[in-house]
């Protein structure tokens, strides 16, 4: 109760008197950001299969386990957060249908179990089946398993796994489209904020997710590159940067869209959305998801796309740039998830946000849930090395 | 030249009716369909009581009763956080500025702190639940916790509840919290059980100026349906389109 009494003395204006706490906090920050970095790794491998962007390659596979690793961890901040945990399966028991939460536990388990697995299977089938004859003991036991007992490598075989995995990511693509679109559309359709509640949101973060799912996939290649110490594919980075540069261009002129509909109808809300703005989330906004996550990348990718400068310095940039994308859609979440909790909804003033250092919601928590991904990666590439997977002749 | 003239007007008919057919086909079509958008009921039964809440704000005084009668009514936790019912003061200044407050939600009373001299106006407004007949609250709970009773009373069950605290964001009146020991929703129930033996409301109770009633929208000659006659009432953020059921009297355009 004393950081509630501790707020109080931070409340600008009126605000409702329930709305002294902020009810969602760093841990809804982190559910749409890793829900979107799985959709955008996702959308990037699909790239590859689908519309055979060969020069991908190298990133196809890491992408597939990348957008795995995180859409394990993706429901699990939002799980912990919830004031009864213990109950969460309800939402899949008795879901409401005209909740958009409720049938977003479907689309996830959709994304999960039919798309995402399946295609990953079908992609490594045959060399779970050359794996398990190799090892021995445990491990042998273990790629058996996971190829579900059909060991078939004929050909023929091999081609019809080509085949279907070649459907699941057609399907696996809209899906990818829906999961993201969905988790904006759980803001975008609460009208009594001002600040989501726009048509354009499950839009602005399909983009969004797609920028930051890229440039998670660029930034972990050049790291597992060097981690391996083998050559970067300077070609392959240079299609993924291109890509990037575009969805970015996209992202960009949506919310820009976004926000100059906003001004330009200076609704009722409109006046305590610019004191939001360029006040409580002036750097945030301005600083962390404008000018460093935003206009930087996109001017230097956008110059490279006229004038290519020597590998090292591609390489540096682009090592920088998808971190510095990383950043800015992470505060991007931030300024939609708690810059929209940061005004009353009476509109006559303000709370603010502390982050607190440990609990269940504090900033220890928050690197743990973020870290996790990356270490159930790790073991992903451990487990199905892409680089050992054989040609099929 | 006659029997074209028949054609045309059964042509004419043929295309109506395809068209009213069309028509009623694609409504009878969508009504599944709005069932999976609105989580809103309508009083099915007008035999069955469809309660909505009266405020009249010119007799209200500050005085914060209700507020204070509530929280020990409904367990409401007594620090200032958690309100069912809160009231708050507006105050328009000459400049017009508004300045609104609510300390404790009004449980205490109030002090004016704007001098007499810039004071254009000033009143209270008592706040609670609207029981909203649309209310988004219900719309987005994914498990069905927040329900509305057959009496159009919107409800929490406490044994459903996950707390994920999306029909809070969902409230667009700031009327629901997350009780702090259940951590589970709790909002206004226009005491339920002691409505449904025919008490009144404990907010209604206590007021001393008889400023809230609360009565059954559906009974033409009952307390709540002559206020609204008699009154032109309003009801709060209208354009949301959340169909409030808490009417005021006099209520300044300030209000929000
Ligand atoms: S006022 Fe808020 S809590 Fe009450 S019914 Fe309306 S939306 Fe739900
Ligand atoms: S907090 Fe409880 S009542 Fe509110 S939406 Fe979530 S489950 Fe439903």
């Amino acid at each position: 109760m004393e950081h509630l009494y501790e707020m109080l003395s931070r409340v600008d204006g009126y605000i409702y008197p329930n709305e002294i706490e902020l009810h969602w906090g760093i841990l809804i920050v982190l559910y749409p950001y890793i829900t979107g970095l799985v959709a955008g790794a996702f959308i990037l491998a699909s790239l590859e299969r689908v519309f055979k962007v060969k020069v991908l390659k190298p990133t196809y596979q890491l992408a597939l386990l990348t957008a795995l690793a995180f859409l394990i961890v993706a429901i699990l901040p939002l799980v912990s957060h919830l004031g009864k945990p213990f109950r969460a399966y309800e939402i899949m028991t008795t879901p409401q249908s005209h909740s958009a939460m409720a049938i977003f536990g479907f689309v996830y388990l959709w994304y999960l179990m039919v798309v995402l697995l399946l295609e990953i299977w079908f992609d490594y089938r045959r060399d779970l089946v050359l794996w398990s004859e190799e090892k021995k003991g445990f491990w042998r036991r273990v790629y058996k398993i996971l190829t579900l007992g059909v060991f078939d490598v004929s050909p023929k075989t091999v081609a019809w796994d080509e085949k279907l995995g070649y459907i699941v990511t057609v399907i696996g693509i809209p899906s990818a489209f829906l999961l993201h679109g969905y988790v904006g559309f759980i803001f975008g359709s609460v009208k009594a904020n001002p600040w989501w509640s726009t048509v354009l949101m499950p839009v602005i973060f399909l983009f969004s997710a797609m920028v930051s799912g890229i440039a998670l996939v660029m930034f972990l290649y050049m790291v597992v590159s060097w981690i391996r110490k083998v050559e970067i594919d300077m070609p392959c980075l240079d299609e993924v940067g291109k890509y990037l540069f575009y969805v970015l261009v996209f992202d960009f002129t949506l919310e820009a869209l976004d926000q100059v509909h906003r001004i330009y109808e200076a609704e009722e809300s409109f006046e305590i959305l610019h004191m939001l703005v360029n006040g409580k989330l002036n750097i945030t906004l301005f600083v962390l998801q404008g000018l460093l996550g935003t206009i930087i990348p996109l001017l230097t990718l956008g110059f490279f796309r006229i004038y290519k400068p020597k590998e090292k310095i591609r390489k540096t940039a682009y090592f920088i740039i998808s971190l510095l994308i990383l950043m800015g859609i992470f505060f991007m979440r931030w300024n939609v998830v708690i810059g929209g909790q940061l005004f009353s909804k009476s509109f006559l003033g303000f709370t603010s946000f502390k982050l607190g250092l440990i609990g269940g919601e504090g900033f220890l928590m928050a690197i743990f849930w973020m870290l996790l991904p990356f270490c159930i990666l790790a073991f992903l590439l451990w487990l199905l090395p892409p680089w050992k997977k054989q040609e099929v002749s | 030249m006659g029997a074209k003239r028949i054609n045309k007007s059964r042509r004419r008919f043929l295309k109506k009716s395809v068209v009213a057919g069309g028509t009623i086909l694609a409504t009878s079509g969508l009504k599944p369909f709005s069932v999976l958008i609105f989580a809103a009921k309508e009083p099915e039964d007008t035999l069955n009581p469809w309660y909505g809440i009266g405020i009249d704000i010119e007799k209200c005084i500050g005085c914060g009763m209700c507020a204070k009668s509530c929280k020990l009514e409904n367990d409401v936790p007594q620090e200032p956080f958690y309100f069912r019912s809160w009231v708050e003061q507006y105050t328009i200044k000459n400049d017009g500025t508004i300045k609104v407050e609510s300390p404790n939600g009004g449980i205490d009373g109030f002090s004016q702190s704007v001098p007499d001299n810039e004071i254009f106006k000033t009143f209270f407004v008592p706040k609670m639940c609207n029981q909203c007949a649309k209310s988004p609250c219900t719309q987005v709970c994914p498990v069905g916790a927040t329900y509305e009773s057959p009496e159009g009373i919107a409800l929490v069950d406490e044994e459903y509840c996950i707390g994920c605290r999306y029909c809070i964001q969902a409230c667009p009146y700031g009327c629901r919290y997350l009780h702090p020991e259940k951590k589970t929703v709790d909002k206004c129930t226009l005491c339920y059980h002691r409505i449904t033996k025919g008490l009144k409301p404990a907010c209604m109770e206590t007021c001393p100026t008889g400023a809230r009633i609360y009565g059954d929208l559906n009974d033409k000659d009952g307390e709540l349906s002559l206020f609204l006659k008699k009154h032109n009432c309003q009801i709060l953020k209208p354009h949301l389109n959340t169909g409030s059921k808490l009417y005021y009297n006099e209520l300044s355009a300030e209000v929000r």
